[in-house]
Order: structure tokens, then sequence, then C-alpha cells
């Protein structure tokens, strides 16, 4: 065919049959070229029609490859559909559906289709045979040089940079059988299944039921067999608990009975409907599954079995019979399975000229051979198309005498169709981890032993003929959903279909000499590089896999991996099944990730949390910080203050001095609270803290230290005894979660004898700390009918119950920030109530809302440790708490404290650290070494934890961080170095405590 | 995904669930008298058979049991489920 011809509208178009609809064409480009299609047409099959034959590209060589298939194997057809966003390339053109304004365009080719520069590559071809890189390119300057460049001269089509402006969702579902495949055995079972009563999803991959139905001119009971097709699909969607699912394609197979399946909701449209998702991904659940999914058919590897115009022969009577398209005028069919002669009288019967019928097998009669015969189609026997002419499109192909006694002759023709026999689609079998075996008789893998609940049944198990797959899957139908439970009737006859006899298929898979046979078409791997590994001893099909790249494009070698094995099981002497094969994994087709990432996109991705006075700190200046999931005010900017480094810098300054020398209010719900209640509460808390809990008084709170089992600290809080068998325990932000799945491990495993109970409550209470000097002025003025709040009644470490703006509140005398301070507890919503009251009694003393900055240098100038230093390889005694382990009980951990390693005098443990000169930022994350200036690799001594950039109350920067020796090293500099940004900073080692070391501030 | 029968709730989706660890590494019984060897042997050393497997998983995301299961980590075959102190037999 020449190039010319594509001008002509649908000049392939048969002028009846088909599925399509011809009152309504579409109209679509591709290249930029416009073409009209009807509904009912593939991309492919809309090509094929417009006499567009060259379609794409080759991977490796860049040799021009046309439309192989029609249907979901298709190693060639891959294009790039849309564009800007909904870009999507690698698309298999014959699966995705004509719409009206489609936008092809072809890939891997530059500067067009027609003339691509890279097909140099195909000249040089002898040279980039199989491991042809790796040999190559591993020397100066190496692997990593040469793959950019090789990776953009092969490659597949482009992605797209832009957001992708659609949605994509999510489900789930739960049924007795899932039937996977609407062809006629996948509709056979879901009928007598769903007749069962059972729930029922049947999942089809195409826009429709029929399966290979669609594409063949089958009777049941002297009817056209749709109509049959017809006539379940309208019983299936009468069966309320029968659900079809067209347009969607199982992918996986996971553990006990899962099925993954993606939903094309839209992409046979423009773009999705408002609020409609382009796909959705299903997770099903089934008790039963009936893989209906049927087979593949492969080819023959011959020379320049490639070029556009070579195509399967079940595909080529796809396209004249489901879609009127002739893929060719003349044609050769070859096929060592009598598929050829069916193929041969659909084409004939299409107007196709069909010069020959080559059969590789010896002469032999059947009645399909006999019907052509009848219909006057020259058939040869014992031969084979042996090698291709024409680049762009076929022009002719040799065929040749297997036994030697004739010349190859040359036959004219644009069309050869081949088949090689056909595998039983068992991807998803194996996905399930059922076992294969191989039959001589088909030439082809079946489906063992099944590991789950699943069967499979018709041309997924190697049936062939309809009225076999119709009663195998009747069968299969009623013995799943007896064996979940459901009562089933008498089995339905099975309609009548033309059954002529069948001469068995015969092994054939590469013929001749020549270096352009083709086993895998997506990778470009060849006869010759099969027996290359094989000569290299790349013997083991993995190896083989691996070496070739055979079957590791998009389309997983459906239509190549068994060729590749059996040729490989031929050049090692051993059969096929001692070669074995690869295993399938999923996705069965590519899924797009969107798909997988559902609605958990952007602000979706993780939850937001806010605290009940979000909105308060919104409203007052507060810049906001991540959390973990928590939104917390990182700093608070005074009205018309820019945001930027130096107002930030002076709200902190100004947040910490207020603190320091009036009184502040910090928001701290975010920390975990956890309420245990039962008579061995505290017997609970004394096993689980490092210090002693069983002396704590009611009304008394204490600080504790949790550790793990291996002896590191896990956790830090203060626990209040509200009640003789009542406690609130508080964790860090970050642990509030696992400290509570600690503790029921304990209760439920460990310790089940407790009687004891805990629950989260995090969220069931507004906190904030008032602190500062004049903190309890500020809360004496707070507090409803002057409850009394002096040193004698509320010391420090006391809690007490009282009233604020008439909100009853719980209020605790801890600190964090070493002042004088209050933790105020109030019923979640009313939280905002009683933020308000201290506000506003906290006016005449200067109060001042402080954020997560301040909070972290008044900490940090106290030596408090946060998960900074407690980061899960710190022991009780690294972080200079060793005095606090009780030696009077055992805890958790404590059988590990004296591991030798935790007890190595050379471990680092905390301290602080002051730079040398007065003034230079000790950034957190860097690391302290002896001589900065040392030859590499240095040893380290430690770390630096935490970081106050600014310390207004001791007035230069201070750090926190972990020293070998610790404080043995008090007053020695050290060197904090910060390679990646090119810091050296001369440090000096101190206590970790900067001010009130005797804490009277607190206690005052 | 597996699915695992929680003694409370029924077969749940392993979603809900979060891995809890080894299920046949008992803590001693008596801490004060474990020795350094015995605290060594439940902090550290676990097997790692090929083949059934008795695990703890948290029904996090759901009724917050612990629970006891038996899983062959070469098929992810959930072999049997019961409560922590259950003894689960391989039923084979």
């Amino acid at each position: 065919m020449i190039l010319g011809r594509i001008k002509d509208v649908n000049a392939c178009r048969l002028p009846t049959g088909g599925e399509i609809d011809r009152r309504r064409a579409l109209s679509f480009t591709f290249d930029g070229r416009s073409y009209t299609g009807y509904q009912g047409d593939t991309l492919a099959s809309a090509l094929l029609a417009n006499g567009v034959t060259l379609v794409g590209r080759s991977f490796k060589y860049h040799r021009p490859r046309g439309i192989f298939s029609a249907g979901p194997e298709e190693p060639n057809a891959l294009v790039e559909l849309r564009r800007g966003g909904r870009l999507e390339p690698n698309t298999r053109a014959t699966m995705a559906e004509l719409f009206h304004g489609l936008e092809a365009t072809s890939q891997n080719r530059w500067p067009s289709l027609a003339f691509d520069a890279m097909e140099l590559n195909d000249l040089a071809g002898r040279f980039l045979v199989a491991g042809f890189y790796y040999k190559t390119f591993m020397g100066f300057p190496g692997w990593h040089f040469y793959e950019k460049r090789i990776r953009a001269a092969a490659g597949m089509g482009r992605g797209t940079n832009e957001p992708d402006p659609d949605s994509y969702e999510r489900m789930s579902a739960h049924c007795d059988v899932l039937v996977v495949g609407g062809g006629p055995s996948g509709l056979a079972a879901a009928l007598t299944a769903g007749r069962s009563g059972a729930r029922v999803i049947l999942v089809e991959e195409t826009n429709g039921l029929g399966g290979r139905l669609r594409s063949e001119r089958e009777t049941l009971d002297s009817a056209p067999a749709m109509r049959w097709v017809e006539s379940v699909r309208a019983e299936l969607e009468s069966l309320p608990e029968v659900r079809i699912l067209s347009r969607t394609t199982a992918f996986g197979y996971y553990d006990d009975n899962l099925i993954g399946a993606v939903e094309r909701v839209a992409d046979h449209i423009v773009a999705p409907a408002p609020h409609v998702p382009r796909q959705r991904l299903w997770h099903v659940r089934a008790a039963r599954v009936v893989l209906a999914t049927g087979a593949i058919e492969r080819h023959i590897a011959f020379t320049n079995n490639d070029r556009p115009g070579v195509m399967l022969a079940g595909a080529a009577r796809s396209y004249v019979n489901r879609f009127a398209v002739r893929p060719g005028r003349r044609a050769v069919v070859v096929a060592n399975n009598d598929d050829g002669y069916r193929t041969a009288l659909d084409l004939k019967a299409a107007g196709v000229d069909v010069i020959q019928v080559v059969d590789p097998r010896p002469p032999g009669t059947s009645d399909w051979r006999a019907r052509c015969d009848a219909a006057g189609v020259e058939t040869v026997d014992h031969a084979a198309v042996t090698k291709v002419h024409g680049r762009l499109a076929v022009i002719g192909c040799e065929v040749t005498r297997l036994d030697g006694s004739a010349r190859s002759h040359f036959e004219p023709c644009d069309l050869v169709a081949v088949s090689g026999g056909w595998s039983p689609a068992v991807h998803l079998h194996t996905h399930a981890l059922g076992g294969i075996e191989w039959n001589d008789g088909l030439a082809a893998f079946v489906p063992g032993m099944a590991r789950q609940a699943h069967v499979s049944v018709g041309a997924a198990r190697g049936i062939y003929g309809l009225s076999d797959c119709l009663t195998d899957g009747f069968k299969a139908g009623t013995d799943a959903a007896a064996s979940a439970g459901f009562a089933t009737g008498a089995l339905p006859d099975t309609p009548t279909a033309d059954a002529p006899a069948e001469r068995p298929v015969r092994a054939f898979w590469s013929v001749g000499t020549g270096k352009r046979r083709f086993v895998d078409l997506q990778d470009d791997v060849t006869v010759d590089d099969i027996a290359l590994a094989h000569r290299e001893g790349f013997v083991s099909v993995e190896h083989l896999k691996r070496y070739t790249t055979l079957g590791m494009g998009t389309d997983q070698g459906k239509t190549s991996n068994i060729i590749g094995h059996a040729l490989m099981a031929e050049a090692r002497g051993e059969p096929i099944p001692q070669v074995g094969t690869t295993r399938f994994r999923p996705p069965y087709t590519p899924v797009a990730m969107g798909t997988f990432a559902g609605g958990d996109r952007r602000r979706h991705h993780t939850p937001v949390r806010r605290s009940a006075m979000h909105d308060w700190h919104a409203d007052h200046g507060a810049v906001f910080v991540e959390a973990g999931h928590w939104l917390r005010p990182q700093y608070y900017l005074a009205p018309d203050e820019p945001d930027g480094k130096a107002s930030m810098d002076a709200a902190i300054t100004r947040e910490v001095q207020s603190v320091r020398n009036a009184v502040g209010l910090v928001d701290v719900s975010t920390l975990g609270k956890i309420d245990i209640q039962g008579p061995d509460a505290g017997e609970l808390l004394n096993r689980l803290y490092a210090n002693g809990f069983k002396t704590l008084a009611i009304g008394k709170a204490r600080y504790g230290l949790m550790l793990r089992e291996d002896g590191i600290v896990h956790d830090d809080g203060t626990t209040t005894r509200l009640a003789e068998n009542h406690y609130l325990m508080t964790t860090t932000t970050a642990h509030a979660g696992d400290v509570l799945a600690q503790i029921e491990w304990y209760l439920q495993v460990v310790w089940p004898d407790l009687k004891a109970h805990a629950c989260s409550v995090t969220e069931q209470w507004s906190a904030m700390a008032l602190a500062g000097p004049k903190a309890r002025a500020v809360l004496a003025d707070a507090v409803d009918d002057g409850t009394d709040v002096s040193d004698a009644t509320l010391p420090f470490m006391g809690v007490t119950a009282a009233r604020i703006a008439d909100v009853p509140v719980r209020i605790f005398r801890i600190s964090f920030s070493g002042e004088l301070s209050y933790e105020v507890n109030a019923p979640a919503d009313w939280g905002p109530r009683v933020w308000g009251a201290l506000m506003a009694s906290g006016q005449p003393y200067g109060i001042r809302p402080y954020g997560t900055e301040a909070m972290g240098i008044l900490r940090i100038e106290k030596g408090h440790v946060t998960h900074a230093e407690l980061d899960g390889r710190v022991t009780l005694d690294d972080a200079g708490m060793g005095r606090m382990a009780s030696t009077k009980k055992c805890f958790v951990g404590s059988g590990m404290l004296n591991k030798p390693a935790y007890v190595n005098p050379a471990r680092p443990k905390l301290v602080g650290l002051v730079p040398a000169d007065g003034r230079t930022r000790i950034p957190a994350g860097s690391i302290l070494v002896e001589d900065p200036d040392a030859a590499l690799p240095m040893d380290k001594l430690g770390h630096v934890s935490s970081s106050a950039y600014l310390s207004p109350t001791v007035g230069h920067p201070i750090a926190l961080g972990f020293v070998s020796g610790g404080l043995a090293r008090k007053g020695e500099t050290v060197w904090a170095v910060f390679p990646l940004r090119g810091l050296k900073i001369q440090v000096r080692v101190t206590e970790p405590v900067f001010v009130d070391p005797e804490g009277e501030r607190l206690r005052g | 995904m597996i699915l695992i029968t929680c003694p409370h709730c029924g077969p749940r989706d392993q979603d809900e669930f979060s891995y809890a660890g080894d299920a046949t590494k008992t803590r001693p019984a008596d801490p004060a008298s474990a020795t350094a060897a015995e605290w060594h042997s439940y902090v550290y050393l676990r097997d790692n058979p090929a083949g059934p497997h008795l695990e703890f998983w948290h029904h996090i995301h759901g009724c917050r049991r612990f629970v006891k299961v038996l899983r062959d980590v070469t098929t992810h075959e959930v072999l049997a489920c019961g409560g922590p102190d259950d003894p689960l037999e391989t039923p084979r």
C-alpha cells in the first residue's frame, strides 16, 4: 500500500456488517491529520478503515510498525492519546474506543513517522543485539553517562508534567461469585451463578459482552451467536443480585480472593462529566472466582514479521467481522492450526482476495480445510511464510516448502495474517499462585492446580469449541454458586453450535534464518537474541528475560513469551515444561498511577487536624506549621506586620520575652491524652514508666519516662492521678497513637490479669498552657468564684478542678517552659471560650499568645528534651535522666539497661552547646567532630539535636546535642560541621540547662 | 491483601490491622529474675521460618484487640486466627 491512498475516507471500510454505527460518524486526528470513523470503532479499527497501517516505531531499532492485534495484547500500536494534562502515552490503539475529537499521536519517532532518523539503528542492528548496551557502555565514562542518551533514543511515549484535571475513585465490593470475562464461557458461568440468587459480579474488559463472539461468524441454535449473548445480557440485567461491570479490567488477583479491577468510566469520551471520575479502582473480595479470560493468539517468527500489514489471524477476523474493516486487499494466511482456514474464509467473505493459506503442518484433513477447498481457497501444506517484503507496508511475502522440495516463491500481498496457535490467558490464575501445566496437544500452558478459590473455564483453560465453552461455563457457574452456599438447579441445555472437526495445532515457533525474525515485537527481541542468550549462558527463562528484555514491555510479552521460551527449550534440547516460564505479575495491563491514588491527592492525601482554638489563632495573626497531621501556630504576627524572616525573629523574641518576663498562653491541645481507669491502673503505670508511680497521690501529677523493651526511651509526659482508680496520661504529640497501642499490647497480651482500661481522650479536651511569672495572677483573676490557686493550695505538680467562664476545667500546675505554669484542660468545644477568658484576664498583665517556635526556644533554654532528643536511639543515661530510673521495681525496658553498649562511657550524652564566638547559629543536624579539617572519613563525636538560633533570655544562639563523653567535656570546644552547607562552627560544651537550673521559677 | 478473622469482628481486610510482631516470643514471666540472655532473646532474636508463622496483628482500625494469626509467609495463606491466649495449630 502506498501512502497516498490514506486520503480516502474509510477506503477500507466494508459496506455492511460489523458492530459499528454508520449513522454516527466520529472525526478524530492522528499525527495532526483528520480522519473519520464510526461509533463502535477502536482507534485501531478506525485507522485501518482509513488505510493507515503505519502507526508507530519500534522501541530499539525504530522499525516501522503497524497494528498487530485487536485486543489488550497489542505490542506495536502504542500511541499518545489526548494532550495537555490528559496526555496519556503508550496507549494501545486496539483498546482505545473512538470518540468524536480524539487526538492521537504516534511516538518514538523523529522527525516524522514515515521518516524516522533513528531508523539508522535498524541498519546498525547487527551491533545492537541483546546485552549490547551493557557490554559496550560499561567502560569510561561509565554506564550512567551513556544511559541517559540511550534512553532518549529508545524509549516510549512522553509523559506530561501538567496536573491531571480528572478525578479517580475507589470502590470496594463483596460478592459470592466474581466472573472475569464476558465472553461465551464467562456469560454462561454468570448466568447459572446468577440464577441461583448468588451475588455475582461480571467484569468485562471491553465495552460490550460477547468476547470472541463479537469477532466471529459463530451461530448458536442456527441463529447468530450474538443473539444468544443479547438474551443472556437481558436476563443478567434482570437479576437483582447480578452486576455487570463493562470497560473494566481485572488486572490483579491478590491474597484471599481479592481482585483488583480498573473501570474506565470516562476513557471513551472527551472528558468526564462533572462529578464523574475518569476511572474507578475496584477491590472485589469474592467467595469464588471464575476466570473466563480467554486465550491470546501468538505469532510465528519469520523474517520481517513485524512489518505493518503482518497481523494476528484472529485480529484480522475481528477487523472484518466486528469493525467491518478490510485490513488488506490481498492476503496470505499462515497458520499452524485450523484458525488459518477460518480466517481465510472470513476474509474471503469480506471481499479480501485470499491468495493462499500456508500451513506448516503436513497434509491432513479437517472440516475447516474441506470448507476452504469448497470455497476455492488455495492451500499449501507443509510450508511457511519465511520472509516479508516491504518496509513501511507489506508488499509481498516468500512462501517456502518446509521439506525443501521446491524453491520459495514470492506472493504479492498487503496482508499477512498469522496464527501460531493460542495461549490460554493464565495471568490471573498465576497471580493467585496457581500452577500451570504444559499441554502438548494444545502446544500451550494451561492452568493447573488452583491455590485460591478460583477456577478457569473455556478458552482460559484450553477449551476452544463454542459448545464446550458454554457447557464448561454453565457448570463452573453452578459449582461456584453451590460452593458459596446457594441452591442451584439443573444445568441448562447447551445451545447447538457449528462445530466443525479440527486438526490439532502443530508447535511451530520460528522459521528461516534471517536476522529480523521478531519474537517480542515491543522489545525488539529476535530469534537470534534468544540464541545469543543461550550461547552466553543465560539459559534459564528468568535470565533470558532480563538479558534480552523478552516480555519486559508494557504488554508483558502476551504474544511472545511462549515463543521465546520454546526457542530456548529447543536450544537447550529440553522439553518446554522443563525450561518453564516466567511468572506473570499484576497488573495484567497497565494501570494509571492516578487510579491507584484515587481521591488521596493534594490536601486529601492526609487529613488535617486543627485544634478547637484554630480560628482564634488565625484571627490573631498566627502563621501555622504542620506538626504531623496537626496545624499549629508557629508564631503570631502583629496586625500589618509583613511575614518574613525579620518579622518572624521579632515575633518569636517578643513571645519568649513575654513568657519569661510576664505571661504567655500556648495551645497544647495536640498533646496525646489517655484516660486510664481500673483498680490496677496504678500498677500498670508503675510497670510502664521507668520512674516510680506507686506513690503518686490523688490530685498530683508526675513527669514520667517510658522505655521500649530494648531499653531505649520511647516517650515522656506527665500523668495525673485524678481519683483512686483514675489517671490521665499525656504523651507527646507524635507518640499519642503508638503509646496507646503499646498500653493495649501490655494489657491484652502481656498482663491480661491487670484490671485496667485505657482510652484516647486527646480529642475530647482542649489544652492550653499559661506560663510566666504573672501566670498565677492571671489564673486567679480568671477562675470563677474565687477558687484558690495559691501556691499552698495548688503547688508545683498539683491538680485542681475549677470553672473558668462557667466552663468546668482541670488545672495542672506543670511546666515545659521552665516558668511558673498552669496547663488548663477544657472540654474540647469549650476550649475557645476558656482561651478567650484567659486572654482577657491576662490583658492587664501583658499576656501574649505564643507558638511552637517560642515554645521550642523556651524548652531548649531550660534543657527539656523532646522527640528531637528522644529519637529512638537514646537511653535514659544518654538524656541525662539515668537517675530517674527506679531501682526498686521492674519496668518495661529495665531488663536491658545494663547492656554493654548502653554503659559504654564513650556513648554520646546530652549537653548544651554555645558558639565559641558567641554569635554563630548552630544548625540542628550538624555533626560534632574533633577537627573539621581531619582526613576523611573522620570519627564523629555526636550531633546537634535542637537549636535555638536566638535565645532572647541568654542573648546568643544555644543548642542541645549529644557528644561522646557528655558533660565530662564541659568547657571543651569541639566543631559542629554541616558539610552540605559548608559550615564549620566552633562550639563550647556546657550544661544543657541555660536558664534557672535550680528550678526556682517554676516552683515560685 | 490478606483477610484476617478477628475473633471479635469477623473476617476483616488487612487494611484495618497493623502488624504487631512475632507471637512465638513470650516476655519473661518474672522480669526480676530473668537473665540478660533471656532478655536478649525476647528483645532481639526472631526465627524466620519459611512456612507457617505465628504472629500478632492489632485490629487498630477496628476493635483494637490483638489477634493471633497463623500465617504461611511463603503463600500469605492465613491458616488460623484467635485471641492472644489461643494455641493455634497448623491444620495440616
